[in-house]
Formats: structure tokens, C-alpha cells, sequence
């Protein structure tokens, strides 16, 4: 955890992990540990995985149909489980993409009518 | 969701522990890149990934039905509990699996036989047609060929009707092959068009072919054109004999079709094989009439059609008011099939489905006092937090289990009785339709489930799950029984009884009626009699040629040895009506207009009377010189002397009867004893005309022999041989093979129904037996305390009895009341009994009582002769 000690740790925001995941996977097939690293760097480590809700949500969005799995040799050749975006993925990320940011919007409206 | 994932769980959870197991691997990986040293790299990598148990339960929580997984579990504690208990399982599954199979097996047959519809197109819209005779005796007597005609020209409500009639053909042998008697039926030609069906080769009859002077027709049924043409289609367009006459084949008929019954085999033309005479007589009724509705008309329309018809006949014949029938009527073409096996089918399902029911609430009872011996298991159950929900569902799941290995056992029971039942009794209609389908196994596992579900609710209704302290309190004071348990026990037990008395009384009954139709008096002998039958076809035979034939075969039989006494006659006792006749006596004055006389018909050889062990009352009978034209004798019964002469001496007076083409003046020489023409029906007056007067052509032998008689049939069969080749001897029957085979629906239905009604008596007792063993048991105390004060064996006896009796007496009171209503609904299935017959009654009464208290006894003894110390000394 080394440098982020003194960070505050933020909290996943309800229900978007999944959405993370997704975008993640956009970008190639991914283990485990790959996509919650990915996710921390890329949010400058705002965002903490917590992976005991990772291997779930992975393993719920494989059922879903929106990744498939395949075992395989990650980085420095260990055996790993990769994970890949379906077509039905790829549906689903342009959807909560929109749905997102439709949020974010109706958010930020309410708190700026919230600051004037 | 989907169902794969819960049964491949197990492998998913190892695959998952492999991946956490490489994110922790590349976690430290990484973390030994950022310079710590190995195992501390591993540790940091363990303490931020957190538990990992807790990432698989979520996971395994998400791969399981949680409904699905309980079911599981609880059927696994059903199986370890069962098999702890092997003797119980054992009954309960036994008991189970004769209720259902019993139910099943019925179910098989009453779907068959009652609820499937005909084979024919729309068999709905098929109904039955028939005449109500003139004297209102016959709602649904036979059709005069006349009154069909104008039915068939006038009605607006059928499509069609046919007429048709049962008739008999002696079928010559030819290459080897011996000649046979078969049954065979006369139609108009519309009649497999009314019923809508068409010829397996071949064509049907046309109305040409349909009238007296066509050329001979006949269309043979599959069976017999597979049996004895080797299933040859070229035999249409050639000719076979019939009667000794050419009939060409023009059609088979399909496989599948049997009707009237299976044992027609062969059709031919209504007009070309009857006399136009009868087909037009109004008063001449022998025919069947099956008629095709219109579509848009109901049965009621129907019948109101043929009935304003058949009214405005009569109305318009007052000369033969006595004769013509007094209006229509009409019924469906299945209820004809089935009509009298209708209530003794439902009889046996209710009863069935009455053992059924005893059976779920004997297993209900076992189940209680199991429940009741598992009380404080369950109550700690619920203390710890176990939900009364999850509990309930665990005796369900058990109960199910029960009842479903019972089914199971149920089913194969079902098919075993199904087959044996098709091999015994060929005389229920569409039997050879008979078996187990896939509705019907739905029916067995349905009737499995609710039973299951049904025994298993019941012992929860009285478990209160909110007194657990009490029950955990009982095991260090305890006390006096547990009363709710006992009180359902004993609910439970009075409605076994209850159903128990109902089965038995209407066993009782059958039984009884059974028994009086059997020892009815058919005014005959009956032990040791064998019958044959032989028909003398016409060309062949003529009057002179019958009279000869009938003397010479009477004379050889008489001559064989064992043989005691011989004689022949048209039709037997007991064998049906088949025919009467009107006459005229001319010593009496004339009859009013329109009224006739009328009287069963029958024709005797002068032997007859003495082989049959026939009284003569009066007078003499028959001689041999009466024969053709000096046939003028006439032998009476003793009604019809009753009737008709009542106070004076019928003998010397004389009979006018037109028996063939002209009237004939007979004299009475003689009156003999009256006999019954079916066992369940009344006597009716008889009138015997000579057999040699060569009229009829056809006689059954009867042989008496002082010992059994089935040795005499091949050598009586082998003279008829000698005699003439082609002639086939049918009905091979002796006397009481003859009357069995009309008293087998009786005798079936009040076995089965006894058997069932034995084995619920037996279920009874044995709950009644364990209900009061295991109240002795639960009042051990009290029952030590009272014998240690000094109570008197006796009363401690007595009290207890009467704990056990009083809900047999509720069953049985109750019983009673259901069983004279059961009894009134089975009415049309008496003979000789009234429904509320009072010896069945109180036999039924005194022996549930008598093995009431034989159950009840031994538990009472056993708690009298209890040793207070022992059972004080117990906690």
C-alpha cells in the first residue's frame, strides 16, 4: 500500500465496478490482478479494487455473458485465469457508459444548484 | 440463472481457489519487484487480498438454489432417518404402494374403458336410438326395422343413421382348414359411414349392394381376415361360405376396429340377409340403430325428433297399440358400451381411493408418533433458531420420499393388476384398449406427491411450535402425554375407522347380493351339465333335413358312454332372452282389440325336460312322434299356466301361434317347472314347441354325467363330425361355466372391493393398536402413580380401553351414516339386498367392534399389569 498510506481511501462508488471492469477489459484480455491494478493506476490509485468483491463481480459478469474466460500464462508465466469482453459485453459497457454519465450530469446539476 | 452452474459448483470453487491463488502469486511477485523480501512479500499480498474464504462462499452462494440445496439436504436426513427406522419405512412404503397402485390401475381401466373417447370420427355426435317398449318395461328396447325406415325418411336432426343387427354364419372350411362358427353382424350400408370409418382394403357396402336381390356381400373385420385368409389382401373380389353360400369379400376393415364387440367378425347387408317383411314391420323390434347427430343438434333434439315420429306411428296404428313402442330413446354410443360397467368401475375407483386415503392417515398416524418420540429434537431445533418453516419441510420432504418410493412400487403393483385384469375379465367393453400411458403415470406420480405432502402436513397441523420451553421442561418433570399428539392421533384413527366402515359395508353388500345371485334358482340343474351348440345353416338344412339331423346326433350322444341323460333345446336357462312370440288361446274369448299375448319362446327336444332336471307338473311331455307336420304339442311353464289360466286346467286347451308363415293351433300337453332366462332377472312365463318341428335351426346339446362332465365335449364334438364336416360345434360351456360367465362383474367388483376393505380394517387395527400402546407408555407414570395408591387393575384397564375405543366408536358412527349413503349410491349394483340392509349393517358394526377391542386389548393388559416401582423408578 506503501505510498497511498496517507490517502484517503475512496470507496467504490455503488454498482460501478462492474462498469470498471468492462472498461478495463476494452483494452485486451486480462487476469485478475492485471485488471484491479489497472484500475487503481489508471484512477491514480483514488480507486482501491477490493478484491474480494473483484473475483464475484467477475465471476457474475461471466455468467451474464458479457466476459468470457480462458486459462492462460500471464506476464512472468504463471498460470492464470484470463478474462476477455463478449459482444454482449461490449453492448453492455456502451450502456452503462450512458447511464453513467447521465448521472454524473443530474449529480452535478443538483450540486450546483446546490452552490448558488 | 442458469442450472449447470449448481451441479458443477464443486468444480468451479476449485478453479476459483486456483485463480486467487495466482493473484496472490502475482501480487507478491510484484510486491518482491518493489523490494520486499519474499515471505513478506507473500504476507502483504495475503493481508490485502483479505479472506479468502469469503470470496468463495460468495461465489458458491451465488452458484446454489438455496431451495434447491435445502431440498438436497432434507432429502438426505429423510433417507438417514428412514433407514433408521427400517420397519416403519418398510409398512409405510407398503401401505403407500398399495393405495396408489390400487388407485392407479383403476384409474388405467376407468380412463380406458369410460373416459376415452371412441375411435370413430367425432364419436360425440354418435348416439343410440332406441324404442320404449309398449308395456314401458324397456326404456330402451330394440328397434322395429319399420319404425327405423320412417325415423331415417322424417327426422331432421341426423346426418345419418344405420341399422344394425347381430347374426351368426357358420364359415365352411376349405383346404384342410375346419369349418368355424363366427358371429357376425347385418348393417344397412350407410352403417361405417355413419360411424366414419373407412376399409383397410377394399371398399364398403353401397346401397346396392344393400337390398334382397343384390349379389352376396361381405366385408371381413382384421382379426379374422389375418387369422384365417393369412392377412391376403388379394381375398377381396373372391368369394367364401357363408351358410353354405357364395359371399364375395369387397373390404377389410381396420385393425383397430371391434364393434360391436370383439367377437363380430364378419358383415353383411341388413336388407340382403333379412326378410323385407321384418325390415318393414313396425312391431317386429330386433335391431340396433346408431345414428350421427348434425352438428349444431344436441341429444334432447334428437330424441324429441325420433319421438314426435315414433308417437305419431302408433297414433296412427291404433290396431298395434299393444306392440308399437311407446316413444324413443336415445343415449350416447359409449354409454351403450360401457352402460353397465359404468357404477361398478367408479365403485371400485371410490373404494381404491378410500384405501387410499386410509393409507395417508395411517402413515399421517406413524409420522405423528414419530414426530412425537423426535419432540424434543425439534424444540432444541427451534431454540437454537432452526425456523418452524424449515423444520415442517423436513417432515414433508420425508413423507414425500415415502409415498414416492411407494409410487414407484405403486406403479409396477399397477401394471401387473392391469394385465392380469385384461386376461380375466374379456367381458368389459374396450378392454383390449386397456393400458398404462403417459397420463397415467402423471396420475401415479400426482397422487404420490399429494399423498405424500398430504401425510406429511397432517402431523404438523398439531405441533404448536411455540411452547418450546415446555417441551424441553417435560424431560426433567415428566408428565401426562402430551395431549394435542394424542388428541390428532385419535382424530386420525376415528377417520380410518370411519372410511374403514364405509369400504366394509359396501363390500358386505356386494358380497351379499353376489351371494343371492349365485344361489338364485335358475329352476334347473346346473352341476354336472354340459353345453353345445350347434347351428344348422339353411340351403343345407331345411325343415326336414333339421328334424332328421337333430334326432340322429340326440340318439348318438345318448349312446355314448358316461353319458347320463341328453336332450337339446334352442336357448338355455340363464343364456338370455332372445325371443317370444305372441298367441291367441282359442278357448278363451277373443282379446280386445290391440291387445296381444306374449310369452318367451323356446324349442325343446322331447329329452330335454328330464336332462335338465326341469320338473313336469302336469300332463306329459314331448314325444318323438311329434315331429314337422305332427308338431302340434306344446309344453308350458308353470307362470304361464299361472298367467294366462290362472284357476283352470291349461292341459287339452290350445295356443294359436304364427311361428313361421302361418298360424298353427298347438295343444297343451303338459306344464313343467319355470326357469329364469338370466339369473338376475325374474321369471317370465316360457311356452316349448317341438324341436323337431324343424323351424329353428339351431339347438344346444346338454349332457348330464354323474361326474364331470368336460370329458364328454370331444366325443360329442367328433359324432357331430361324423355327421357333417363342415359343421362347427361353438359354446363349449358347462352349466356353471355359463352362469359364472354372467355373474363375473358381480363376483369381481365385490371381491376387489372386499379385498380392499379387509386390508383398511387391518390398517385400522394396527393404528388403533399403536395409538394405545404409545398412550400406555406416555401416562407409564400416571398409570404407576394410581396403581401405587391402590388403584385396582381393572379400572386401569378399563380406562384405558375406553381411551382407545372411543375414537373406533366415532369411526364407526360416522362410518354408519357415509356407508348408507355409499349404499344408496351403489343401489343399481344390488340383487335380493336393500341398500340398508341390516345384516350387512350390524356385521359390519360387531366386527370393527370385535377387532377394535381385539387391538385394543392387549395394549390395556399391558398397562395394567404394569410394576409401579419400575415405572416410578424410571426418571
Amino acid at each position: 500500500m506503501g505510498r497511498n498510506e496517507n490517502l484517503r481511501k475512496q470507496e467504490m462508488v455503488q454498482g460501478t465496478l462492474d462498469m470498471l471492469i468492462l472498461r478495463t477489459l476494452l483494452g485486451g484480455p486480462a487476469h485478475g490482478h492485471t485488471i484491479a491494478s489497472a484500475i487503481e493506476r489508471t484512477s491514480d490509485d483514488v480507486l482501491q479494487v477490493e478484491q474480494g468483491s473483484l473475483y464475484p463481480a467477475l465471476h457474475r459478469l461471466e455468467d451474464r455473458g458479457w466476459l468470457a474466460s480462458y486459462w492462460g500464462a500471464s506476464e512472468n508465466n504463471r498460470k492464470a485465469k484470463f478474462y476477455k469482453l463478449t459482444a454482449a459485453g461490449r453492448k453492455r459497457l456502451t450502456a452503462e457508459r450512458n447511464r453513467w454519465g447521465q448521472m454524473v450530469e443530474a449529480i452535478g446539476r443538483v450540486m450546483r444548484e446546490a452552490a448558488e | 440463472m442458469r442450472i449447470g452452474r449448481f451441479f458443477r459448483r464443486r468444480a468451479e470453487d476449485t478453479e476459483l481457489e486456483q485463480e486467487i491463488e495466482a493473484h496472490i502469486a502475482q501480487e507478491t511477485d510484484d510486491n518482491v519487484a518493489r523490494g520486499m523480501a519474499r515471505e513478506e512479500a507473500r504476507r502483504a499480498a495475503l493481508i490485502k487480498f483479505g479472506s479468502t474464504g469469503n470470496v468463495r462462499e460468495d461465489v458458491w452462494e451465488w452458484n446454489t438454489f438455496a431451495f434447491l440445496d435445502d431440498t438436497v439436504r432434507d432429502l438426505r436426513v429423510a433417507m438417514r432417518t428412514l433407514s433408521k427406522s427400517p420397519a416403519f419405512t418398510a409398512i409405510a412404503v407398503l401401505v403407500m404402494a398399495l393405495g396408489i397402485g390400487g388407485n392407479t390401475a383403476l384409474f388405467t381401466v376407468v380412463r380406458s374403458v369410460l373416459l376415452k373417447p371412441l375411435p370413430f370420427k367425432d364419436p360425440e355426435r354418435l348416439a343410440m336410438l332406441y324404442e320404449q317398449s309398449a308395456d314401458g318395461k324397456h326404456p330402451y328396447n330394440v328397434v322395429a326395422g319399420g319404425i327405423f325406415q320412417q325415423w331415417q325418411k322424417q327426422s331432421r336432426s341426423f346426418e345419418q343413421m344405420a341399422l344394425l343387427g347381430g347374426t351368426g354364419y357358420n364359415l365352411s372350411g376349405a383346404n384342410g382348414v375346419l369349418p368355424e362358427k363366427v358371429e357376425g353382424g347385418k348393417c344397412t350400408w350407410n352403417l361405417f359411414a355413419t360411424l366414419g370409418v373407412g376399409p383397410s382394403y377394399g371398399r364398403m357396402f353401397t346401397a346396392e349392394d344393400d337390398s334382397p336381390n343384390a349379389n352376396p356381400t361381405v366385408i371381413l373385420t382384421w382379426s379374422l381376415w389375418r387369422r384365417r385368409f393369412g392377412g391376403d389382401a388379394a381375398i377381396i373380389g373372391k368369394e367364401i361360405l357363408l351358410d353354405g353360400e357364395n359371399y364375395a369379400v369387397i373390404g377389410v376393415l381396420p385393425p383397430w376396429f371391434s364393434y360391436p364387440d370383439p367377437e363380430t367378425q364378419v358383415w353383411t347387408p341388413m336388407r340382403h340377409e333379412t326378410r323385407p317383411a321384418v325390415m318393414e314391420s313396425l312391431n317386429n323390434h330386433q335391431f340396433r340403430v346408431v345414428a350421427r347427430l348434425r352438428e349444431s343438434q344436441t341429444l334432447v333434439q334428437g330424441l324429441t325428433d325420433a319421438d314426435t315420429i315414433e308417437k305419431r306411428i302408433r297414433s296412427e296404428h291404433p290396431g298395434l297399440a299393444q306392440t308399437i313402442g311407446r316413444g324413443a330413446n336415445i343415449r350416447p354410443l359409449l354409454d351403450e358400451f360401457v352402460g353397465e360397467y359404468k357404477t361398478p368401475l367408479y365403485v371400485l375407483l371410490a373404494a381404491t381411493g378410500c384405501f387410499l386415503l386410509i393409507a395417508c392417515l395411517n402413515v399421517a398416524n406413524l409420522l405423528v408418533a414419530r414426530s412425537a418420540a423426535r419432540r424434543r429434537e425439534f424444540a432444541i431445533r427451534s431454540a437454537l433458531g432452526g425456523s418452524r418453516w424449515r423444520l415442517l419441510r423436513e417432515q414433508v420432504v420425508e413423507s414425500v420420499a415415502l409415498s414416492s418410493v411407494g409410487g414407484t412400487l405403486g406403479t409396477a403393483f399397477a401394471w401387473f393388476s392391469v394385465r392380469w385384469l385384461v386376461r380375466m375379465r374379456h367381458d368389459i367393453p374396450r378392454v383390449e384398449a386397456i393400458h398404462i400411458d403417459v397420463p397415467v403415470l402423471l396420475f401415479a406420480a400426482g397422487i404420490a406427491l399429494l399423498s405424500g405432502i398430504a401425510a406429511g402436513l397432517v402431523p404438523v397441523l398439531g405441533a404448536s411450535g411455540t411452547r418450546i420451553l415446555q417441551t424441553l421442561q417435560e424431560s426433567s418433570r415428566s408428565y401426562s402425554g402430551v395431549p394435542s399428539r394424542a388428541t390428532l392421533r385419535k382424530v386420525l384413527l376415528a377417520g380410518e375407522v370411519g372410511f374403514t366402515v364405509v369400504l366394509l359395508i359396501a363390500a358386505g353388500l356386494l358380497l351379499k347380493s353376489y351371494e343371492r345371485l349365485r344361489s338364485s334358482d335358475l329352476g334347473c340343474g346346473t352341476e354336472n351339465i354340459l353345453t353345445l351348440r350347434v347351428d344348422l345353416p339353411k340351403p343345407k338344412y331345411l325343415e326336414q333335413q333339421r328334424a332328421v339331423f337333430f334326432q340322429q346326433i340326440i340318439a348318438g350322444v345318448r349312446r355314448l358312454p358316461g353319458v347320463q341323460k341328453a336332450g337339446m333345446v334352442s336357448v338355455l336357462p340363464g343364456h338370455g332372452y332372445w325371443s317370444d312370440d305372441s298367441f291367441t288361446i282359442p278357448e278363451h274369448p277373443p282379446l280386445p282389440p290391440g291387445q296381444v299375448l306374449l310369452a318367451i319362446k323356446r324349442f325343446a327336444e322331447p329329452g330335454y325336460f328330464a336332462a335338465m332336471q326341469i320338473p313336469l307338473l302336469r300332463g306329459r311331455t314331448l314325444n318323438e312322434r311329434e315331429k314337422l307336420d305332427q308338431a302340434t304339442s306344446v309344453v308350458i311353464s308353470d307362470l304361464f299356466a299361472k298367467r294366462f289360466f290362472s284357476d283352470e286346467d291349461p292341459i287339452g286347451k290350445h295356443l294359436r301361434v304364427n311361428l313361421t308363415d302361418h298360424e298353427i293351433s298347438y295343444e297343451i300337453v303338459g306344464v313343467v317347472g319355470d326357469t329364469r332366462f338370466l339369473i338376475s332377472r325374474p321369471v317370465e312365463p316360457v311356452m316349448y314347441f317341438p324341436l323337431y318341428s324343424g323351424m329353428f335351426g339351431r339347438a344346444t346339446i346338454v349332457v348330464r354325467s354323474p361326474r364331470d362332465p368336460n370329458g364328454l365335449a370331444l366325443p360329442v364334438q367328433k359324432l357331430v363330425a361324423q355327421m357333417d364336416p363342415d359343421l362347427p360345434v361353438s359354446d363349449v360351456l358347462t352349466m356353471e361355466e355359463l352362469i359364472g360367465g354372467s355373474t363375473i362383474n358381480a363376483s369381481f367388483t365385490a371381491s376387489v372391493v372386499l379385498a380392499f376393505a379387509v386390508l383398511s380394517m387391518l390398517l385400522a387395527a394396527v393404528g388403533l393398536y399403536g395409538v394405545l400402546s404409545y398412550l400406555a407408555t406416555q401416562r407409564k407414570n400416571e398409570i404407576g402413580v394410581r396403581v401405587a395408591l391402590g388403584a385396582d387393575r381393572g379400572d386401569i384397564m378399563r380406562l384405558m380401553l375406553i381411551d382407545g375405543l372411543r375414537p373406533a366408536g366415532v369411526g364407526l358412527v360416522a362410518g354408519l351414516g357415509v356407508g348408507a349413503l355409499a349404499a344408496s349410491l351403489i343401489r343399481s349394483m344390488l340383487y335380493g339386498v336393500p341398500p340398508l340392509d341390516s345384516g350387512v349393517f350390524l356385521g359390519v358394526t360387531l366386527l370393527l367392534t370385535l377387532v377394535a377391542g381385539a387391538a385394543c386389548l392387549f395394549p390395556a393388559w399391558h398397562a395394567s399389569q404394569m410394576d409401579p416401582m419400575e415405572a416410578l423408578r424410571q426418571e
